[in-house]
C-alpha cells in the first residue's frame, strides 16, 4: 500500500475516532458520575440522526439540522432520565442494563413506525460536498475534515467545561466523593440530569454528522454503541483522557484493518470472497486489541483513580 | 436427622416435578388436541431453556452479568451445522493440521458443539474474568460481537444469509427426523443439565461460587482460588448454551447468524431475569414465558417489540422476584 493511500485512511480513521470520542466521552460521563452504564446511549445517537436528517429534509440547512439532532437526542436524554434512568441509581448494573435493553426495543420500534424501516438519505451539506487538496495533488473529502474539525472543537469545549467551569468542578466532585458534594448542597439531582442530558447532546452529534457517512437507518445506534464500549473498555471507565485516547486508537486501528486486509487477501483468494473476509476480518481487529490490552491492563489504558 | 426443607424449598421442588411432567405428557396431548404443529415451537423453548438455565449458572449463582452468551449458543449451533454440511457434501471440515471429517452423528456433533463452545467460553473468561461490574458487561459484550464477524467471514457457510443443513443429526443411526425425536433429546438434555446444576450449587464448588458472589474478598483470605472457580463455571455454562445450539441448530435444520448476535445474548439476560435469578428453574420457565410472549404478540402486531419493551422494562422495576418466585413462594433474591 503506498503512503498516500495511508494517509487518507489515516485521516478516515480519525473521522471514526472522532465520532466514537463523542459518544464515549458521553457514555464514560454518565459512568463516572452517575456510575450507570446506559446500552440506550445508541438509541440517542440514532434519535438524534433522525430528527436531523427530517429537519434538513424540511429546511434545506444541515445546520439547521445538526442543532436539531443535538437538541431532539439532549432533550430525550433528559425526559429518560427524568422518567427511567432516576430510579436506576440505587440499583445494580444488571438492572440498568435491562432497563436500558428494554428503551433499546422501544425506541428502535418507535423510530420503524415513524420513519419507516428503509434507511432515509442525508446528504452532504453543500458547502462541504467538494474536496480539499491536503497535500498538493491530493485531494480528501471537505466533509470529512469538517467532521474531525467540529470533532477537535468538541473535544475542547468539553475540555473547558469540564476543567474550568463550575459545572465542570462539580462533575468532577462528583465522579470521585459523591456524598460529600452531596452533603455541601449541591443538588445533585440536577446535576444528574445536566449530565446525562450533555451525554446525549454529545451521542445526537455524532449521530448527526455520521448521517451523511453511513446510512441514516434503525439499528445504527447499537452498531456503535458496541464499538464504544470496546472504546471506553480500552481507554479506562469514567476518564474522558481514556475516551479520546480509546477513541483515536479504535478508529485508526478500525479502518486500517479493514484498508489493508483486502489488499493482502486478494493475493491469496478470489476478489469478491477477499472482500467478504476482509471486511469481516477486519472488524474483528479492533476486539483483538482490546483483548491485548485487557490482558496487560485490565483496567484500560487510563484507570480512573478511586 | 436433617432438617426438613423450608417450604418455598419443597413447594419449588412440587413445582418442578409438576412442570416435568407437564412436559412429559405435551406431546401426546398436542397430538390428541391436533395442535402437533406447536410441537417445534416446545423443543425451542426447551432449547433456549437450557441455554438460560447455563447463563443463570453464572449469571445467578456466580453474580456475572455475561452479555456474550449468544455467542456460545451460536457457536454450538454452527459446530453441529457444520459438522452436518460437510457430511452432506462429503468434504472434510479441516484438512490442516489434522483432518477432520464431517458428521451427521448426534453423538458426534453434540459433544463437538459442547467443547467448541466450551473451549470458546475459556478464551474469553480468561480475558474478561479479569474484571469486574460494568467492564465484565462490556467485555463479553464486544468478544460475542468478535465471534459473530468471525463466522460471517467464512463465505462457505452463508455470511448474513445463514446456514442450511441437508439433513438433521442421527443417534445410534436413528435419524431424528419428524417433531418428537427432537423434542424428547431436548427434554432429556435440559433436565439433565438441570439435575446435575442442582447437584453441583449444593457441592463445595458450588458453594464457592456462590461465596465469590456475596464476598470475594472472604473467599480469598479463605483460600479459595476464586478466579479459576470463575472461569470453570463460565466454561461449563458456555459448554452447555453451546449444547442448546445444537438443539436448535437441528430442530431448524437451518443456523442463522442471529444466533451469535448481541439480541440473542440480551433475550438470554431478559429470560434469566424475568424468571428469577440464581433459581436455575426460574430461567427455564422465562424462556418459556419470553417465547410464548414473542409469539403471541407478533401474531397480533407487526410492531409487537413496542409491546415487549415496555413489559420487560416494567417487569424488572417493579416485579422483582421473577415468575419463579411467584411459583414457589421464595422470598426475594439479593
Amino acid at each position: 500500500m503506498d503512503s498516500l493511500l495511508l494517509l487518507e485512511q489515516t485521516l478516515n480513521g480519525l473521522t471514526l475516532g472522532v465520532m466514537l470520542f463523542l459518544m464515549a466521552a458521553g457514555l464514560t460521563l454518565i459512568f463516572g458520575v452517575m456510575d450507570v452504564i446506559n446500552l440506550a446511549h445508541g438509541s440517542l445517537y440514532m434519535l438524534g440522526a433522525f430528527a436531523g436528517a427530517t429537519v434538513t429534509a424540511r429546511t434545506g440547512s444541515f445546520a439547521l439540522g445538526v442543532l436539531a439532532g443535538v437538541a431532539a437526542s439532549a432533550l430525550i436524554a433528559l425526559l429518560l432520565e427524568l422518567t427511567l434512568i432516576r430510579r436506576l441509581y440505587a440499583r445494580d448494573h444488571l438492572d440498568q442494563v435491562l432497563v436500558t435493553y428494554a428503551v433499546i426495543l422501544i425506541a428502535n420500534e418507535s423510530v420503524k413506525i415513524v420513519w419507516g424501516p428503509q434507511p432515509i438519505f442525508l446528504g452532504t451539506p453543500e458547502a462541504l460536498a467538494g474536496s480539499v487538496e491536503i497535500i498538493p495533488g491530493v485531494p480528501y473529502p471537505a466533509y470529512r475534515l469538517a467532521i474531525i474539525g467540529a470533532g477537535i472543537l468538541a473535544a475542547a469545549f468539553l475540555w473547558w467545561l469540564i476543567a474550568r467551569t463550575r459545572l465542570g468542578m462539580l462533575i468532577r466532585a462528583g465522579t470521585t466523593h459523591r456524598a460529600i458534594v452531596q452533603a455541601l448542597g449541591v443538588n445533585i439531582q440536577v446535576l444528574f440530569a445536566l449530565v446525562f442530558a450533555i451525554g446525549g447532546a454529545l451521542a445526537g452529534l455524532a449521530g448527526m454528522m455520521a448521517g451523511p457517512l453511513l446510512a441514516v437507518q434503525v439499528g445504527m445506534g447499537e452498531q456503535i454503541l458496541i464499538l464504544t464500549f470496546v472504546v471506553v473498555v480500552v481507554g479506562g471507565l469514567g476518564s474522558v483522557r481514556g475516551a479520546m485516547a480509546g477513541a483515536l486508537l479504535v478508529g485508526l486501528v478500525d479502518t486500517l484493518s479493514r484498508a489493508v486486509l483486502p489488499t493482502v487477501l486478494r493475493g491469496m483468494m478470489e476478489p469478491s470472497a477477499a472482500d467478504q473476509v476482509a471486511a469481516n476480518l477486519g472488524a474483528v481487529a479492533v476486539y483483538l486489541l482490546m483483548a491485548l490490552i485487557l490482558a496487560i491492563r485490565p483496567q484500560g489504558l487510563f484507570p480512573r483513580h478511586a | 436427622m436433617r432438617e426438613p426443607a423450608p417450604w418455598h424449598v419443597r413447594r419449588g421442588w412440587i413445582a418442578a416435578r409438576l412442570g416435568l411432567v407437564a412436559l412429559l405428557v405435551a406431546p401426546f396431548v398436542l397430538t390428541a388436541l391436533d395442535r402437533g404443529y406447536l410441537l417445534p415451537v416446545m423443543t425451542r423453548m426447551l432449547a433456549y431453556g437450557l441455554a438460560a438455565a447455563a447463563l443463570d449458572f453464572v449469571l445467578g449463582y456466580g453474580g456475572l452479568v455475561s452479555f456474550g452468551h449468544g455467542a456460545f449458543l451460536g457457536t454450538g449451533a454452527y459446530v453441529t451445522g457444520v459438522l452436518l454440511h460437510h457430511a452432506g457434501q462429503r468434504t472434510p471440515v479441516l484438512r490442516w493440521p489434522v483432518e477432520i471429517g464431517g458428521s451427521a452423528d448426534a453423538l458426534v456433533a453434540f459433544p463437538a458443539a459442547a467443547i467448541t463452545a466450551g473451549a470458546l467460553a475459556f478464551l474469553i473468561g480468561a480475558v474478561s474474568l479479569r474484571t469486574r461490574g460494568v467492564h465484565f458487561i462490556m467485555i463479553t459484550l464486544a468478544f460475542a460481537q468478535m465471534v459473530y464477524f468471525l463466522v460471517l467471514a467464512i463465505p462457505e457457510y452463508g455470511g448474513t444469509d445463514g446456514l442450511m443443513l441437508p439433513a438433521r443429526n442421527n443417534l445410534l443411526d436413528l435419524p431424528l427426523d419428524g417433531d418428537q425425536p427432537i423434542y424428547w433429546l431436548a427434554l432429556a438434555l435440559l433436565v439433565g443439565f438441570l439435575l446435575v446444576a442442582r447437584r453441583v450449587m449444593e457441592a463445595r464448588f458450588g458453594l464457592a461460587l456462590r461465596g465469590a458472589r456475596q464476598n470475594e474478598r472472604r473467599m480469598l483470605a479463605l483460600g479459595y482460588p476464586v478466579y479459576r472457580i470463575r472461569l470453570l463455571a463460565f466454561t461449563i455454562s458456555g459448554a452447555a448454551a453451546g449444547v442448546a445450539g445444537a438443539v436448535l441448530a437441528n430442530q431448524a435444520a437451518f443456523v442463522s447468524p442471529d444466533l451469535l448476535s448481541w439480541q440473542r445474548s440480551g433475550e438470554l439476560i431478559m429470560m434469566v431475569i424475568l424468571g428469577g435469578q440464581g433459581t436455575l428453574f426460574g430461567p427455564v420457565l422465562g424462556a418459556f414465558a419470553l417465547l410464548l410472549l414473542e409469539e403471541e404478540l407478533s401474531a397480533v402486531t407487526e410492531h409487537w417489540m413496542l409491546v415487549l419493551g415496555p413489559i420487560l422494562l416494567l417487569c424488572v422495576l417493579f416485579f422483582r422476584r421473577g415468575l419463579w418466585g411467584q411459583v414457589s413462594g421464595a422470598p426475594a433474591h439479593g
